[in-house]
């Protein structure tokens, strides 16, 4: 597929596919999104905005240039933001496709960077050169203020353009906590919303840290997606259980609604809180939560891809694919958009759902902040079995 | 009405919070427990705002710049949590002195319009995925946006047309956009705050007489009992 290079979020010439439980495809501009969901029906989005988590700086000791992007942070807590889990670049930028960056000088742990007006510290070294767990200096508001004031948008070679915080922002972007855009979101603006109430059709959120979709490593873009935190709102949990009752469909806008919502629902009954998402999904998950899915075009091999094989065969997705190619459909952030309900063909997954469905959805008394998930969320792995936040004897020490 | 109960742990944000009216609410603010944020041009001022009232976060920005708008919802939304009431405060008088609309300069209404329309309008607009996600959380409790408004926006007082004029187009858009958001549950109000004893009417009126004007800590404690009681509505 040909990328999206404008950052653009609604196109005109927006194109969706709608692919049919039974593998049909439709042929739509995506400003009828809403045509193809039916009163009743639950949208759930992801509403994080996106941190400008490009910060390019110097690494002191050996006095070049680096390029950080932030990738991981243990939970949402906004105090909580000292350490992140970051993928380091030597000298460029975004022009440079992430395959062919340099790598940054050899990092060790106690290693001191200067990010603009941010000063960081390497606290250790991850099990891959690209990847480091890294401390920041100063309060709270201190580090956001140098963030908000510094850093850019994580970007690709496939925009020229530089992005500003506007283009990556979703209309409905809160809390700043995702790493990339949650673009599937990008669909979303206020004159959506109005027809979705219009039509019966319910609008809820969940915030969710979307990742870096891309390293430009092949072995650690293996790993992706690295685990990602989010909150689950009570008023959404509540509107999954009214949508299941009047036999409403819930429609996740994105990969990351998806991801927290099937995180959340494998513990048992849903629960609102905070939760550390750490599974993938792919071809052999069962979906117990969401029943289609509306997400950018996403190509064979991805981590994005391996999720829709959740929704879809192999079969359609293929014949998917092909429809896309032939029909011009563009990729990557900005590009066009699929709607893809769960298939009859995942009938397995489909006849769980169901019963899943018919269960009467439990509601939390209370948002479970103490409980198991924000406590996991404090050892956060941010890759595999990478652990970010616990030091481990593969750390080397601070002498050379 | 007990404000206290209303506003405590509610999250605000003040922008032009370093002086006048905004000072006022932000330090009414803070006695009542709510949490606080507030944006100001002057880094000084801010650090120097921020160290008096422990637990507010100071922000340094300027509403009328697009490139802070973005930054400055960030911040806002980070040192927060999120947002349930945004109270754009920031004002611009236009030209100083005053002058008729005729001797005003192009640029300098355009400043005041930078200001007092278009910043709000950014910051609210940048602000409202916060402010509706507050909506959806909190089941009949609106999210609010209190637009700081003006007589001068209805009554056309000769030399005051720059900030008339940019305070009557506030007046509307808030008018529309309340119209417009109430079913996501976000309500835009103004309010008129009344002659106050401020920086701002000093540089308008230099030689009035402090006593003949309002306190802004009494317009900052009429607001507030505003602002609990459509909380409360």
């Amino acid at each position: 597929m040909k990328p999206a290079r404008h950052p653009i979020q609604r196109p005109r010439d927006a194109k969706l596919l709608v692919v049919s439980p039974t593998g049909l495809l439709q042929y739509s501009p995506r400003s009828e999104l809403a045509q193809f969901l039916r009163p009743g029906d639950l949208l759930v989005a992801n509403d994080a905005a996106t941190l400008p988590a490009s910060l390019d700086g110097i690494h002191l000791r050996s006095g070049s240039p680096i390029e950080v992007r932030l990738a991981g942070r243990r939970s949402l807590a906004v105090d909580d933001l000292r350490e992140f889990c970051a993928v380091v670049f030597g000298p460029g930028d975004h022009r440079t496709r992430t395959e062919d960056r340099a790598a940054p000088a050899p990092l060790r742990a106690g290693d001191a960077l200067t990010l603009g007006p941010l000063k960081a510290r390497v606290l250790r070294l991850l099990d891959h050169p690209r990847l480091v767990a890294l401390a920041f200096e100063g309060t709270p508001d201190d580090i956001w203020a140098g963030i908000a004031k510094h850093g850019k948008p994580v970007q690709y070679a496939h925009v020229h353009e530089p992005l500003a915080l506007w283009d990556v922002w979703t209309r409905v972007a809160a809390l700043p906590v995702a790493f990339e855009p949650p673009s599937a979101g990008f669909v979303l603006d206020w004159q959506l919303l109005h027809s979705l109430k219009e039509r019966g059709i319910a609008f809820a959120t969940l915030t969710h840290a979307a990742g870096l979709s891309s390293t430009g490593d092949a072995a650690l873009d293996a790993r992706l997606p690295f685990d990602e935190p989010y909150h689950l709102p009570q008023a959404t949990v509540d509107a999954i259980a009214a949508a299941r009752r009047r036999g409403g469909r819930v429609i996740a806008l994105g990969t990351t609604v998806t991801r927290a919502l099937e995180h959340a629902a494998s513990r048992g009954p849903l629960r609102a809180g905070d939760g550390l998402a750490d599974q993938k999904l792919s071809a052999t998950s069962t979906l117990r939560i969401v029943d289609a899915i509306v997400s950018g075009t996403h190509e064979p091999g991805t981590s994005h891809y391996e999720l829709l094989r959740a929704f879809a065969s192999d079969a359609v997705l293929a014949r998917a694919d092909a429809a896309l190619i032939a029909n011009g459909y563009r990729t990557h952030e900005f590009g066009d958009s699929v709607l893809i309900e769960r298939g009859a063909a995942r009938q397995g997954n489909a006849a769980l759902a169901r019963n899943a469905a018919t269960r009467p959805v439990p509601m939390a008394t209370k948002e479970t902040s103490t409980s198991t998930p924000a406590t996991r969320a404090t050892q956060l792995r941010c890759a595999g079995s990478t652990t970010c936040w616990e030091s481990k004897k593969t750390t080397p020490s601070l002498r050379p | 009405m007990n404000a206290t109960s209303t506003l405590q742990d509610l999250r605000v944000a003040v922008t032009g919070g370093t002086s006048g009216l905004g000072l006022a609410l932000v330090r009414a603010l803070h006695a009542h427990r709510a949490r606080v944020a507030f944006v100001a041009r002057g880094a000084g001022r801010v650090h120097r705002v921020a160290a008096e009232l422990p637990g507010a976060h100071g922000i340094v920005g300027d509403i009328a710049n697009k490139l802070d708008t973005h930054r400055l919802a960030l911040q806002i939304n980070a040192a927060l949590g999120g947002l349930d009431v945004l109270i754009n405060n920031a004002s611009s008088l236009g030209p100083v002195p005053l002058a008729p609309l005729a001797d005003t300069e192009c640029e300098a209404l355009a400043d005041a319009l930078a200001t007092n329309l278009i910043g709000p309008f950014r910051l609210t607009k940048a602000l409202l995925g916060s402010l509706s996600a507050s909506a959806r959380e909190h089941p009949g409790r609106a999210a609010l946006v209190v637009n700081i408004g003006s007589d001068a926006a209805v009554t056309p007082y000769p030399g005051w047309g720059a900030y008339g004029a940019s305070k009557a187009a506030l007046l509307h858009l808030s008018r529309i956009w309340s119209e417009e958001l109430a079913e996501h549950g976000v309500r835009v109000l103004s309010f008129d705050p009344g002659d106050m004893d401020t920086p701002l009417h000093a540089l308008a009126v230099p030689d009035a007489d402090p006593a003949s004007l309002k306190r802004p800590a009494d317009s900052a404690r009429e607001l507030l009992a505003r602002i609990a009681t459509e909380l409360a509505a």
